[in-house]
Order: structure tokens, then sequence, then C-alpha cells
């Protein structure tokens, strides 16, 4: 393998988990619900995940054990907010906080045991075609999953009803629910959505980027998945542009790094932060940018009115 | 009601009988009975707060009676949602058009329809209709980017769209030039004649008695009368809807006008806000003893000139805006009232007044900076002095006719009309040479609007430059004595009140004097 091709690898390695917990937080805040506790939900991920995997010897159980895991953090952020009328903002810091806690304690056990990592794909003669093989036709199932569910979310979203009715409950959902739309059900779906997928960023970490559960071992990436989603201004293409970025900016900083070109580490990982800001900014002078793709209810809880 | 019935059994549509709705101790209908009937357009008259709105959302299926019943064709019938009342071949067309700025026409549209009436090419028919009903849209076309006008259409295509039986309209001309509101009258006259029934809400009489064949009117939840609008005029329908005859606000002629105290030279403001308007070289000038109406349709650049001119926006380096001689673009709200200004925004709650707060903190909020010689308030630098406030909450309160639950009650509790005359109130209180009152009576109940009329109209007749903003022409017309219109942010020259009719008005509104229509029309 080439240096490049090795590199390229570690780029898809870091930028899919982002993409992962993202590409859901995306769906959640189009939906118009802002759900801060990625982190805490991915986390949850990683340990059951974790867990699953090293009691069944299955890594797939494990990724369907993190799923739920995912959902089951993020109904709880669901039944706060959507039912409980909660604030958003505060309900997703707590079950950030929650989900870090909960997993040191179930995780505490799991510390330092093997793990089982989720083997890679192998298609006969094409994963061992030259260059391009292993990149495109030899990498890990969830990387295939987390482009599939990017491509899916980008057509639910513009060319189904099911998109249209999502686009219109994070637009006005007073006026969704006039209509008859029913918009915390709604809410509830994309929610458990973005649980699912921070889950699978969660599984992820603890069953493919290192096969084994440290504490915290989710290290801001759900901050950074959040972070991308105003940067992508709402659109699955740039999301997943943003973040192959993000993780390509973050790995070619390591490999600099190596290589002794002297970049604080801090500054890197201040980048995907910065880059949000500009974003933020650059979408603050466009109207009709700022206009077409931010729900105007992001983060206003919904009361009906009888 | 019987003979009605009678005569005509089989046209009669929908048919609500002694039919009440409680909201706790209070009803909102108290057991009305109404008969639509097809081919004919039905008032619908009241005040606010008569309970038009409240039986119109029971016939619609948003709410639920809390006892009487709807027959639709003859049929008991229990209309449990809005898509229930769809099905059965009721639309309605809100006066709050509940459309998603970021969505196209044609999602829109698709959003309200019902799946049968999703099938094929919507865009192709959405196009097709609207052409054949002289409502032209396009269903590609960003909701955000239309006319408040162009946004109704989207109500009525989308109505039409599913070939209703009965359409409703509340209030459906509050938000059109007097153009567009024919236009509307055409199409719904169109509608009638091919066997359509509309429900038509207004407090607009001269509306009613054009387009209307019978009218229903409401007083407190009650009925008070049902009516053949051809025959009254619309003095009587306002006796009616009012309970009193109501008062005439008595204007002498202005011949005491003095000094210009409010002048605006070529102001260029751009927005601040992603959907607001740009001001473009806006001049205007009111003088001692005048009242100037600004007339124009919502959302056409009337917030921004308030904010500007009340210095909710300060533009220090400027010097567009002349308050009583002075440059004050660079003041803030405080310093431009210390100079002698008073403002009155377009919104009570939130905007006007704070919600949970007493009416004296009310009070205290707008007149906590400048020490008022004229009402002797006296804030001093060190505490408040509550009796003050209490006392001057008393004396609006009575000035003013302020009704309320106690003395110093919570602003919230106070219903539309009684928050609009304290804040009114708070503001004339001072006895201001210059005063700017953004739509001083929408959503106001008629005798509240005659007494703050009365009080604005009195306030100019004592040296006071007033500017008005309302889209009310008939209030514009009543205090008027100099009339600008504003459109897309372009103000009109300023004309004599009685050198102006309705309709010049209208085509004003509309955009004929802007300069760069004019432009790019050529």
């Amino acid at each position: 393998m080439s240096p490049y091709e090795a590199i390229l690898l570690t780029i898809i390695t870091a930028s899919t988990p982002l993409l992962l917990a993202a590409i859901g937080e995306l769906v959640v805040e189009r939906s118009g619900v802002l759900n801060l506790g990625i982190e805490g939900m991915m986390v949850m991920g990683a340990v059951c995940g974790f867990a699953a995997a090293h009691v069944t010897g299955s890594a797939w159980l494990g990724v369907i054990a993190a799923t739920f895991a995912g959902i089951a953090t993020s109904l709880l952020f669901g039944l706060l907010t959507q039912t409980l009328m909660t604030n958003q903002v505060a309900t997703g810091l707590a079950i950030t906080l929650l989900g870090l806690g909960l997993s040191g304690l179930i995780g505490s056990g799991f510390v330092g045991l093997p793990g089982v990592k989720l083997a890679n794909v192998s298609i006969p003669w094409l994963s061992d075609l030259p260059y391009v093989g292993r990149l495109v036709f030899g990498q890990d199932p969830l990387v295939y999953i987390s482009i599939a569910l990017t491509v899916g979310v980008a057509y639910v979203l513009n060319h189904t009803r099911v998109g249209l009715i999502i686009r219109a409950v994070g637009q006005n959902h007073a006026s969704a629910h006039a209509l008859g739309y029913r918009v915390i059900a709604v809410r509830y779906a994309c929610i458990a959505f973005g649980g699912a997928t921070s889950g699978l960023a969660g599984a992820y970490l603890s069953l493919v980027y290192t096969p084994q559960w440290i504490e915290n071992m989710t290290a801001g990436r759900g901050w950074i998945a959040l972070a991308l989603v105003v940067f992508s201004t709402w659109l699955p293409a740039r999301l997943a542009a943003g973040a192959y970025l993000f993780g390509g900016v973050w790995i070619l900083g390591l490999y600099a790094q190596g290589m002794g070109v002297g970049i604080p580490s801090q500054l890197l990982s201040s980048l995907p932060y910065v880059a949000t800001i500009l974003a933020l900014v650059i979408i603050s002078t466009n109207r009709r940018l700022s206009l077409i793709n931010t729900p105007a209810s992001l983060g206003q809880g919904f009361v009906p009115d009888r | 009601m019987l003979h009605k019935s009678n005569n005509d059994a089989q046209s009669t549509l929908l048919q609500v009988k002694n039919i009440s709705k409680k909201f706790g101790d209070f009803y909102a209908n108290d057991t009305l009975n109404l008969s639509i009937e097809t081919g004919k357009v039905h008032a619908l008259l009241g005040e606010n707060g008569a309970g038009k709105s409240t039986l119109v959302k029971m016939m619609y299926g948003a709410l639920q009676p809390t006892s009487g019943s709807i027959h639709w064709q003859g049929q008991h019938v229990s209309i449990d949602s809005p898509a229930h009342a769809r099905n059965l071949g009721i639309g309605m067309v809100f006066q709050h058009f509940s459309l998603f700025e970021a969505l196209t026409v044609a999602e829109n549209i698709s959003l309200a329809l019902p799946a049968q009436l999703r099938q094929g090419d919507l865009s192709q028919r959405i196009a097709d209709l609207s052409q054949d009903y002289g409502l032209p849209l396009n269903p590609a076309a960003l909701v955000a980017d239309l006319s408040v006008g162009e946004r109704q259409r989207i109500e009525i295509v989308r109505c039409l769209l599913q070939q209703p039986k009965l359409l409703i309209m509340d209030e459906p001309t509050a938000v059109l030039t007097p153009q567009e509101a024919q236009a509307l009258f055409s199409t719904l006259r169109r509608l009638v004649e091919e066997g359509c029934a509309v429900l038509y809400i207004s407090h607009r009489l001269e509306e009613v008695k054009q387009i209307c064949h019978d009218a229903t009117i409401l007083r407190h939840g009650k009925l008070v009368a049902e009516v053949d609008p051809q025959v009254e005029t619309a003095a009587t329908l306002a006796q009616l809807m009012v309970g009193a005859s109501v008062h005439q606000v008595s204007r002498d002629a202005n011949d005491q006008v003095g000094d210009v105290l409010l002048e605006l030279s070529h102001l260029y403001k751009g927005s601040s806000t992603p959907f607001g308007v740009d001001l473009v070289d806006v001049n205007l000038q009111v003088k001692s003893g005048e009242i100037l109406a600004i007339a124009g349709v919502a959302g056409n650049g009337q917030g921004e000139l308030f904010s500007v001119i009340s210095g909710e926006e300060c533009n220090p380096n400027q010097n567009f805006i002349s308050l009583l001689g002075q440059i004050s673009d660079g003041l803030n709200i405080n310093q431009r009232r210390c100079l002698g200004a008073a403002f009155v925004p377009e919104e009570r709650m939130g905007h006007s007044a704070v919600e949970h707060l007493s009416l004296t903190d009310n009070i205290l909020l707008s007149r906590h900076a400048c020490i008022d010689t004229e009402s002797s308030l006296d804030l001093g630098w060190l505490g408040i002095d509550r009796n003050q406030l209490a006392h001057l909450n008393k004396v609006i309160g009575i000035d003013y006719d302020v009704r309320k639950s106690k003395e110093d009650a919570i602003a919230g509790s106070l219903s539309g009309g009684n928050l609009q005359k304290f804040v009114v109130g708070r503001e004339l209180n001072r006895q201001p040479k210059v005063l700017v009152i953004n739509q001083p009576t929408w959503g106001v109940d008629a005798g509240a609007a005659a007494l703050i009329r009365q009080a604005v109209v009195d306030l100019s007749r004592q040296g006071s430059a007033i500017l008005i903003i309302s889209q009310d022409l008939d209030e514009i017309f009543e205090l008027a004595d100099t009339i600008a219109v504003m459109s897309r942010g372009q103000l009109s020259p300023t004309y004599a009140a009685g050198d102006l009719s309705r309709e010049q008005i209208g085509l004003m509104m509309a955009g004929s004097h802007e300069r760069s229509a004019q432009g790019s029309g050529a």
C-alpha cells in the first residue's frame, strides 16, 4: 500500500463517524429540533456496541445494539423536549453529560478487554485492484452505510412527501399543525433517526476505529458533527463534503506533526469550529441561503393550542 | 330562520343549530343559528371578540362545539377535524395564512391537499386553475418572494383545487389593495355563479354591501340580527355590530398649521433583517397641528420606517431625520423622547408593552428616561416613586377609559383594545410635540378605535405633529390632513387628503409612484 493510499484510508476512517452522526442530526434539525446530545448518544452507542460485541462475539450484533442504544438515548431526549416541553438546549447538554457518565458506568467492566473488529468488505478481484481496490471496494460496511444514508437522506428530503413534511414541520410547526400534520410525531421519528445514526457513529469508534472501550472515547466528535450540520447549511451533499474535509484536515495535521511540521494540535482541533463560524457568517450575509435551508423553527418547542 | 328553511330547503347547504362554545366560564358562542345557502355569499359580521372566528373554526373542524349541532346538506355531521371538513367540501382561507415561506407554491399546496388530489402534474393544474380564475401564480416560485396578495391567491387556489361547496374567507381583504380586493370579488362572484357558497367574514361594511346576499351579525357571542345587507346601510350595520351608535370622530379644519416638527429628507436605509424592506429616498414633512397618514399594504417598509424614525435603529453620521429642528439620526429612542417625541409601535404585546409586567411598570419603561414637566413625572436618579406611577396609571386609566380587572393589572390581562388605549394613553399623556403611531387601531373594537382616533386628532389640534402609519383607508380618511403612500420601501409625494380618492391610493399602494418600477416597466 502506498503512503497516499494509507492517508486516504485513515481520512475515510476519521470522517465516517462524523458523517454518520451529522447526517442524523441534519434530519433532526430539518424537523426543527436542536439536539445537542449527539456526543452522549454516540458514547452510549460506543459502549453498548462494544459490550454486545464482546459478550456475543459478533460485531454485527454490536452494531445493532449500538443503534438501539442511540435510539433509546434520543427517545429520552424526545420525551423530555417534545412531551414534557423542556428546553432543548439544556436537555441536549444534559443528555451529553448523562451519556458520558452512564457509558463510563456501563463500560467500567470492559476497560482493557479485547474487542471485536467489524470485518472489512472483501469482494474477490475488485478489492484487490491496485490503488482503488482497498479504497473503493475494501472498506468496512459502515462506510458504505454512511454514504448510502447520506444519499438516502438527500433523496428523501428533496424528492419525497415524507421529506416535504419534515421540512414543513421544521419551517413552521404551527402551520403544519393547522394543516393536520402531527408535528410531535414527526419530530419524535426524526429524533429517533438521529439517535440511530449517532449510535452507529459510536459503534464505528468502538468496533472499527479502535476496537476497544475507552472512557470518553468519542472525544468531542459529537460536537464536531453538530458544527458540521451548520457548516453544511443543512444540505446533505455539503455535509458529506464537510465531513471528509474535517476528517482530512485532522489526519493531514497528524501526519504533518509526525513529519515534524510545527502545527500546534490545539489549532487543528479548533479548525472545525473556526470553519463553522465562518460558514455561519457567510450564511447570515446571504439572505436566500439562510432562507431556504435554515429550519425556521429550529429549537422551538411546539405546544398544540388544545 | 324558519321561513327560510321552508322556502328553499333544497338549497340549504350548511345549517348550524343552537351551537354553543364555552371556554371555561365564558361563552364564546351562545346558542347560535345560521344557515348558508348554495349560490350565495353569506356575510358574518361582528367586532373583534364577537365570536366569529370561534363559530367558523367549529364549522371547519378546528374546534368542537360544547353543544348544538351542524347539518351539512341536511345530514347531521360532527366535523372532528379540518381534514374531515375538507372531505365534506368545506374550504377555508385563513386571515393569517398557514404558508411555509421557504417552500415553493406547489409544495405549499401539495402539503395541504389530500392524497387523491396530489396525483399527476400538480404544478400544471395549479397554473391552469389560477389562470382560469384570474389569480395568476407561478407554481415554482418561493413563497418568501411573493406579496401578501399573491400569498392569499395560493390559499384560494389551494381551496379551489378541492372543488369546495362552501368556501369560508376570514377577512380576506384586510391585506389587499382596493384593486386586488375588486379582483377577489369577481372571483367570488364567479364561484357563486358556479354554485359554490361563500361565508364571508369581515368588518368592512361597504364590501359586505357590495358582494354579500345575506348577513348574520354577532355580538358578544350571541346572534343579534339576520339582515339583508342590500337593504341596510353601513351605519345601521355598524350599529347592530356595536350595539350602540358609534362615536363619530370630530375634526376641526387644521388652520393652525405651524412649523415643520418632523422631517425626513432623502432617507435611505438598507434593511437589517433578512426579509426586511430597504427604504429608498423617503421624504416627508409633518408640521405642527397636522396629521400625515402613510397608507400602504403591510410589509412594504412601514415597520422599517417606524424603527428608523423612532430611533430603535439609529444611524450616527447620517442626517436624514430632523425632529423639532434637530438632526436626530444618531439619537437613541430615549434621547428622541426627551426632545418631545413619542412613539407607539404596531405590536401592542411585546413591543409597546411587556406582557408580564404591571401597567405601572410598563409606564416606567417608556417614560423613565425623561423628566416630563407636562405631566410632572420626576423619577429621579435613585429609587422609583411608585406613588407617582400609580397616580399616572390612574389618570391614564380614566382619561382613556382603560378597563382592567384591578387598578395596577398585569398588561397581559387586558384585552387588545384596552391595552391599545393604555399604550396610546401612556404616550399621549406626555403631550408629545411629535407623535409617530403605527397601526393605531389595528384589531381594536369600534368603540376603542373611536376614542383613540379622537385623542390623536385632539393632540394635533393642540399643535403637535402626528405621523400615522395605517393600512385602514377608512381610518386614514377619518384622521389625515395629508396622505402619502408607501410601497416597496418607497414613499409617494404627500397629497392633501381631499385631493386623493381611494382608487388613486390603491394604485399607489400597488406601486404606481415607484421610480424604479416606472424605469423597469418602460
